[in-house]
């Protein structure tokens, strides 16, 4: 089974890097673009056919390591 | 007085640390890999700067899971002295034994300059050599030491007096422009409750020496030292 799993920074948390691309996109003519926000994407193969054992190992593989809650967020699709 | 230094893959200041301990202080230094899983003997444990594992994922996401970190944090929780400098305060706030996570930089740039800081607390282990409200002069060099953390933990940090460290004019005013790097409250350095693990982003390993012109950092390492009863006597042990 497949993960494809989403880390972003959770809402009010600064992202210097979203307002770097935002300035960039602004002088690139893009007026209408705004509130940009940098996250992380990432795949990984589940070795389970059990879709409800795959969904509580990614849950925790998020929890654990892939995205630190204090300042992230996480979404993921198994597929 | 027996101090462990951790290498991990990418660290960078282990032997800084080393220097400062051993040739500097004059006490004894094992380097330790982070494969090992038992910290036996030591008095005080040393998270070096660096780029542990690559920076990969988070600073320190992935160095907390080192097999040391384990035996660090029953260390840590036995009441042993830690200290995390630079990528070692990464690592001690992604392995929970500080609350609070490191963002980027504001400026997104890498800042690497000596900076001041204010001794917020000199009541602690790191810091009795120091004067309360002490403006020490210690660089920083990092990417990722924009400190930030929930209001509650905050608010607990400051009201049991954890923040050790925060950036600060030359004459001691801590203000938005003394702020390298956007930390919150400015803080630059942070302590457990117990009082017993110091996070720290400014190096000061770097700065512990008069040959380099500055040695505002060794009173770090001498509080250290002093917390421990007297030091000088385990240099004559060990025959330094």
């Amino acid at each position: 089974m497949k993960a494809k799993i989403h880390v972003t920074l959770k809402q009010g948390i600064l992202d210097p890097q979203g307002k770097a691309i935002e300035h960039a996109l602004d002088s690139l003519g893009f007026k209408h673009a705004g509130n940009v926000r940098v996250g992380k994407y990432m795949e990984l193969d589940v070795n389970e056919t059990d879709r409800a054992k795959a969904d509580a190992q990614v849950k925790q593989m998020c929890e654990k390591l892939l995205a630190n809650t204090v300042i992230e967020d996480y979404r993921y699709e198994l597929g | 007085m027996k101090i462990g230094v951790v290498v991990f893959p990418g660290s960078n200041c282990d032997h800084d640390c080393q220097y400062i301990f051993k040739d500097v202080l004059g006490q004894y230094v094992e380097m330790i890999w982070h494969k090992e899983t038992l910290l036996a003997g030591l008095d005080a444990v040393v998270l070096p700067g660096g780029f542990s594992y690559g920076d990969y994922l988070r600073t320190g996401a992935i160095a907390r899971f080192s097999p040391v970190m384990g035996a660090v944090k029953a260390f840590a929780n036995k009441g042993g002295l830690v200290i995390g400098i630079c990528n070692g305060f990464q690592i001690l706030l992604e392995a929970g034994l500080l609350p609070g996570v490191m963002l980027r930089n504001t400026s997104l740039n890498f800042i690497c300059k000596d900076v001041y800081v204010k001794v917020e607390n000199a009541a602690t282990r790191f810091t009795n050599r120091c004067e309360s409200g002490q403006v020490l002069k210690i660089p920083i060099a990092h990417a990722d030491g924009n400190y930030y953390t929930d209001p509650v933990t905050l608010g607990g940090v400051k009201a049991n007096a954890q923040v050790i460290f925060r950036y600060c004019t030359a004459d001691g005013k801590v203000t938005p422009d003394a702020n390298p790097n956007g930390s919150l409250d400015n803080i630059a350095g942070i302590m457990n409750a117990d009082g017993n693990v110091l996070g720290m982003m400014p190096h000061p390993e770097r700065s512990a020496e008069s040959i380099l012109g500055n040695e505002d950092g060794r009173l770090i390492f001498e509080s250290m030292l002093s917390s421990f009863g007297k030091p000088e006597l385990h240099s004559k042990l060990i025959g330094v």
